[in-house]
């Protein structure tokens, strides 16, 4: 927490406190920065959970460990490092996911052992850069409060780039998640698609990042898509609840540890986690209705969906 | 290298270790459940770090939290420890969101926690945190090391005792449960083993780098070797001569640090055997 925030004090009255939250530059450009990773990784994440990639996900995101201190290393941005290790990552991983040939369990194996170089590289990096080890805290977690003007205009860059693609590729990169053999046999270029996708996934985990540091991007990535998926089957519903998710989770997160000590990535990952509990219980308590009754187009939607 | 005495406390410690890593590895890779080992490597931080802000040793809290997510994720997960194996490959996948949702909650409690200890107490928790994130194998006390070892053999011999029935449990559920194997009780005893290989690989090569002697020595035996205890036993050797070689090249090249040379040689064993074979 910066040190010219002299001691917000949280009070009943909303419109004085968001005032108040607003008041400062670094908090309006945190605010914006989170809500357009939050947009990304809800539209992104939706896709990953549907693609069963998160351990691909996972691995991208730990790609930016020795991205950033590869670049601390021969001192340029972190940001630029960051990138280009996820791409480079999603190219490795690309090799080993996907293809129908091998099991499951040897797939995530190769993307375990991507990862584990990866991080070993990463600390090899730490190492020789002289082991300044109070910055490897703010990578790990996250540094939402310094975010400067240019690097909101880089994410919102990169997130309208990332968008403009997935409206290109959503029609045949759903197709692939949903049924590569057939998809395959149909012409699609399958196995292009995944690796076009891990990148976007890799974008994605960079920018995300920035946000809430590298352990804690699925708090974003992951959390809300899965939420919005044990809620509703309708694929269209659940993707905007994904996006919807995600914004509340930042605004709330961010809100929050303005008028905490704590770090912000611990409100974003507790307050998402809650959602997904309650839907968890939501969806046990009251069983989704057969998915044929919800495609139709009058159907209400299940209840719990607001929650 | 053998007159000193953190070097002989890392081969005694490492050893063991990396034997139970690649000999649970094996049935982790079998299982497809690389990513849940991953997770618990992960958790490790939180817990030493929740130990740590509660003033106990760090290895309860590092056991605790291995073993009680171990249990959390079975809880929430449906496939993966039903014994499902690599015959329903799509269940084992779904759950690798329940996975990640589940630890990077507790990651984010890693954070508040670590946020609590350098709110309280000035400096070294940075350190601290860098030293269980990553391994501090050559940071190794006698005491510590001798533990490490008995508890790493033990989990070792549990999975040999193990072995046979959770093979039948992985590579044909179904059958398996109508043969009368507890496949469920043996899924959930398997993850919380994993949970104590974690919790003390974490000490050894750290969190975040425990995943390479765990998935990447076995993924090569799965790849060479073809019968199922062949595999086993060359996953452990395997393990076991990246762990030597990691730490012999560490001691001759002193800017490398030890971690980083142990998962090099265990994942470029890997990728040789995707090579050769």
């Amino acid at each position: 927490m910066p040190a010219e925030v002299t001691n917000p004090k949280l009070s009943w009255n909303v419109a004085r406190d968001v005032s108040q939250v607003l008041e400062y530059h670094f908090m309006v450009n945190a605010l914006l920065a989170g809500s357009i990773v939050a947009v990304m990784a809800g539209l992104v994440g939706w896709l990953m959970v549907l693609r069963r990639e998160t351990f691909a996900g996972h691995t991208l995101s730990e790609m930016a460990f020795p991205g950033a201190s590869g670049a601390a290393l021969i001192g340029v941005p972190a940001t630029w490092g960051y990138f280009v290790l996820c791409g480079a990552g999603a190219f490795a991983i690309g090799r080993f996911s996907g293809s129908q040939r091998r099991s499951w369990g040897e797939q995530s194996a190769g993307i375990g052992s991507v990862q584990a170089l990866a991080l070993a590289a990463g600390f090899l990096f730490v190492s020789l850069y002289g082991g300044v080890l109070g910055g490897l805290e703010s990578l790990l977690f996250g540094d939402l409060f310094g975010i400067s003007d240019g690097q909101v205009l880089v994410l919102l860059a990169v997130a309208a780039g990332t968008l403009a693609v997935l409206c290109v590729l959503a029609r045949p990169l759903l197709f692939a998640s949903v049924d590569a053999d057939v998809a395959g046999a149909r012409g699609v270029p399958v196995r292009a698609l995944s690796i076009a996708f891990l990148l976007l996934l890799g974008l994605a985990v960079g920018a995300t990042s920035q946000i809430t540091g590298v352990l804690l991007v699925f708090s974003l990535l992951v959390t809300p898509a899965a939420t919005a998926q044990v809620l509703t089957a309708r694929p269209a519903l659940s993707l905007a609840l994904s996006v919807v998710l995600g914004l509340l989770v930042v605004w709330l997160g961010l809100g929050i540890a303005y008028f905490s000590v704590y770090p912000a990535g611990f409100f974003i990952a507790t307050i998402s986690f809650a959602i997904y509990v309650l839907a968890r219980v939501l969806a046990h308590l009251w069983p989704r209705r057969s998915v044929d009754r919800l495609a139709q187009p009058d159907a209400a939607p299940p209840r719990g969906v607001i929650a | 290298m053998f007159t000193q005495e953190f070097m002989r406390n890392a081969w005694l410690a490492g050893t063991f270790v990396a034997l139970a890593c690649g000999v649970s590895g094996w049935f982790v890779v079998l299982r497809g459940q690389v990513f849940a080992g991953d997770a618990l490597s992960h958790v490790a931080f939180p817990g030493a770090l929740a130990a740590a802000a509660a003033g106990v040793d760090e290895r309860i809290g590092l056991f605790f939290a291995t073993i009680a997510v171990g249990a959390g994720i079975g809880a929430l997960a449906r496939g993966a420890l039903a014994g499902a194996g690599a015959r329903a490959a799509g269940a084992t996948a779904a759950d690798d969101a329940v996975i990640g949702t589940v630890f990077t909650f507790i990651l984010g409690l890693g954070v508040f926690f670590l946020a609590r200890l350098s709110t309280s107490s000035a400096g070294g928790s940075g350190i601290q945190g860098a030293h269980t994130l990553f391994g501090s194998i050559f940071g190794l006390g006698a005491g510590e090391a001798r533990l490490a070892a008995v508890i790493a053999l033990a989990a070792t011999l549990l999975t040999a005792v193990i072995a046979r029935p959770l093979l039948f449990a992985s590579v044909a559920p179904d059958v398996a449960a109508a043969r009368g194997v507890p496949t469920r009780l043996l899924g959930v005893g398997f993850v919380a083993l994993l949970g104590v290989v974690a919790a003390e690989g974490t000490q050894v090569v750290g969190a975040l780098l425990l995943l390479g002697l765990l998935a990447a020595p076995a993924a090569a035996a799965h790849r060479i070797a073809g019968s199922p205890f062949a595999g086993v036993a060359l996953a452990g050797a395997l393990a076991v001569a990246a762990m030597w070689g990691g730490l012999a090249l560490a001691y001759a090249v002193p800017s490398l640090p030890p971690s980083t040379a142990i998962v090099a040689i265990a994942v470029g064993i890997y990728y040789a055997s995707r090579i050769l074979t």
